[in-house]
């Protein structure tokens, strides 16, 4: 099962070791993990996407409850959350697929942020899937480099 | 004043009058201060026997207030590691106080520099950097009331020297804590308490078994009032041994692998498992799915990480053993378990252990029970690790006072260093320490620390120049092949304990052992007993 844990810690040194640590020792997986600051520049919050059987998913948020600079945890799934993530794309191209370049990150809205006479960085912001599919459309062309930082969720908006 | 000053204040408006330690140049600031305080500093002889030493000081008053170490950066940091880790493990409070190379420094790799809180991280429940000296008072304020609430354990506090030198104004101590990721649960959920009364009330073979926690919690008398009122059978964990007197007719022992064949057969057939400050770990519980499977379980803990943990309970309760225990105390209900006792006390005989001991050489099991039956009523019994450990734990009798050992980490050579500070704190009771050669042998220079600080510790030492928990380990699995668990090499212990001028007295046979074990223990005075056991013996 997957899950998505949206942890609010303390913005102090080594509370980003503390909490992937416990991941690391107690054998929880992380699919990903992303963090900055909140609104309030004395917390942080840490996004991890995890998954495991029913005994895992509680355990890791009764181990993350327990660290002393966690101060919420939420746990949600991902049809009940938001879910994004951005990735940069370092590409090589020339005169024949620049065009094709240009005409998938149309479709799949993604933006040319960078360009030199053989090579460009492509943004791309949004959900985990189409991030993944948007690489995938990439095939057969040169990438270069290429950097995602990791799934950003919150859950849907109430009413 | 400066901040080692402000860091000694601290401690005493914590009240604490012992801190066992180890100096160095780092953490040389705070010594200086101390120097010039109440504070006694007791001199260990390495840096693992001052956090041992200062479980064994909390452990010996209910662990009401944590114990205290301060040690130097790097290796001696470093070699309080094993000692932090076996408090966590046992979650005895502590307050661990490390010095640090300066500010400035940190981070470059410098002389004497270990990143000590990034190395403890795992086994303390929280640890502090302090880089501006102004922290310090709410620093310590937070770090004794971590340690000593909710489930408790080592708080680690890392000062680098600059931050000890720093020149502060005045000294105000906090009041109260203000921690917002911090509340732990104490009072059980009511109705899950209801629910617990009403299972109890349709359950017919209802068992408690209590762990440390209860202990920790200092819930020992209201568990014992709610057993009694409903004559409920408890047995224990290896952690839990002093919950109940060994003698109480509702004891049935400890559980596990080392355990009594009664006990866990009372698991097995108890129909209602009440699992107390406990963690269900491999020890105690072999098969996990066995206390689930077809019972109620009740599991009963103040850190709700355990609950579920290893194994599922059909009612989880949140809270401290003593709250938990004084409520359910106040609920009535009529049941009638008279059944299931004659049946567990038929199966105290049936189950009995029966030893074929060497006449030749002490009986350990024989002899510690004899020990701890002539030892005084609120006698604090230490037990080492190994097999000691083992017959201790199965042969010992304990009445009013206390069972200490390392259950959780099982850390060979905690027995003297914890007797140690159990002395220093009860002065008035009797503290014996039993450990093996081997472990005798991994705390031996703390006999100087004994000495040293006029603390008399009763040590006796089970010789039979093997390793012997592995060496039976590997006649089981090994097929008898004894590899590097020989212990040709040791001292004469005689010698040894002349050359420390500690009284000592040899017991070769069980003729001769409830003699000796008089003299040993006649006087408030160092003794060390040696007890010369059949090599080959087998706690199983």
């Amino acid at each position: 099962m997957k899950r998505i844990y949206s942890v609010l810690v303390e913005n102090r040194s080594g509370v980003l070791m503390k909490v992937a640590g416990l991941f690391s020792r107690r054998m929880f997986n992380i699919d990903s993990l992303a963090v900055g600051e909140t609104d309030d520049p004395k917390v942080s919050r840490i996004t991890i996407v995890s998954s495991g059987d029913e005994r895992t998913i509680e355990q890791i948020e009764k181990q993350l409850n327990k660290k002393l600079d966690v101060i919420k945890v939420k746990t949600f799934e991902e049809h009940n959350s938001i879910n994004c993530e951005v990735m940069l794309v370092k590409v090589k191209y020339n005169r024949n697929n620049r065009r094709d370049i240009m005409e998938i990150c149309d479709i799949m809205d993604a933006k040319i942020v960078d360009m030199s006479g053989s090579q460009m960085i492509i943004r791309v912001c949004d959900t985990p899937q189409r991030t993944a599919q948007f690489l995938s459309q990439l095939k057969g062309i040169s990438i270069l480099e290429v950097a995602r930082c990791g799934t950003l969720a919150l859950p849907k908006c109430e009413n | 004043m400066n901040g080692a000053d402000i860091m000694v204040k601290c401690l005493e408006a914590e009240g604490v009058k012992h801190v066992f330690g180890y100096p160095g140049v780092a953490i040389a600031p705070f010594y200086n201060s101390i120097y010039e305080s109440d504070i006694e500093s007791v001199l260990v002889r390495t840096e693992q026997s001052s956090a041992h030493a200062a479980s064994g000081y909390a452990r010996a008053y209910n662990n009401e207030k944590p114990g205290v170490c301060a040690v130097t950066s790097g290796p001696g940091a470093t070699n309080l590691i094993t000692g932090i880790a076996t408090a966590f493990a046992d979650s005895i409070p502590m307050i661990a106080i490390t010095g640090q190379v300066k500010t400035d420094l940190l981070g470059n790799d410098v002389f004497q520099e270990a990143d000590i809180t990034g190395a403890c991280e795992s086994f303390v429940k929280y640890s502090y950097l302090v880089k501006d000296v102004n922290d310090i008072p709410r620093v310590f304020k937070e770090a004794f009331h971590v340690a000593s609430t909710g489930r408790k354990g080592p708080v680690l506090i890392d000062v680098p020297i600059d931050v000890q030198q720093a020149t502060v104004k005045k000294f105000e101590y906090p009041d109260s804590v203000d921690m917002r990721t911090y509340k732990p649960t104490v009072k059980g959920n009511g109705a899950q308490i209801g629910k617990v009364i009403k299972e109890l009330e349709k359950a017919k073979k209802p068992l408690i078994c209590a762990g440390g926690g209860v202990l920790l919690s200092k819930g020992r008398y209201e568990l014992l009032s709610f057993a009694e009122k409903h004559n409920i059978p408890v047995v224990t964990t290896m952690m839990g041994i002093s919950v109940i007197s060994t003698e109480h007719p509702l004891c049935f022992g400890m559980v596990g692998n080392n355990g009594k064949a009664y006990a866990n057969k009372a698991m097995q057939e108890a129909d209602l498992i009440m699992v107390v400050g406990a963690r269900v770990a491999d020890r105690a519980f072999n098969h996990p799915e066995l206390i689930t499977k077809g019972k109620v379980m009740i599991h009963i803990d103040v850190d709700p990480a355990e609950i579920g943990k290893i194994a599922g309970p059909s009612i989880p309760l949140v809270g401290d053993a003593q709250a938990i225990f004084a409520d359910l105390g106040e609920k009535e209900y009529e049941a009638d378990y008279s059944e299931w006792l004659n049946i567990l006390n038929e199966y105290k005989v049936t189950y009995a252990r029966k030893r074929n001991p060497n006449p030749e050489y002490v009986d350990p099991a024989a002899f510690i029970n004899i020990l701890s039956r002539k030892m005084d009523k609120d006698a604090i019994y230490i037990a080492d690790v190994g097999q000691n450990q083992i017959w201790s734990c199965d042969n010992v009798c304990v009445r009013e006072g206390k069972f200490m050992t390392t259950g959780g980490m099982g850390t060979m050579g905690y027995s003297i260093p914890a007797a140690i500070g159990a002395k220093l704190r009860r002065p008035e009771r009797m503290v014996v320490a039993v450990c093996g050669d081997g472990s005798f042998q991994m705390s031996m220079c703390e006999l100087a620390c004994a000495k040293q600080h006029n603390i008399p510790v009763k040590i006796v030492v089970l010789t039979n120049n093997y390793l012997g928990m592995v060496r039976e380990y590997q006649h089981f699995a090994y097929n008898d092949q004894y590899s590097v668990v020989d212990l040709s090499g040791n001292p004469d212990l005689e010698r040894l304990s002349s050359a420390y001028d500690i009284p000592f007295v040899r017991v070769h046979n069980m003729d001769e052992a409830p003699e000796a074990i008089d003299r040993f223990l006649a006087n408030d005075e160092s003794y060390i007993m040696e007890a010369i056991i059949d090599p080959m013996d087998l706690v199983k």
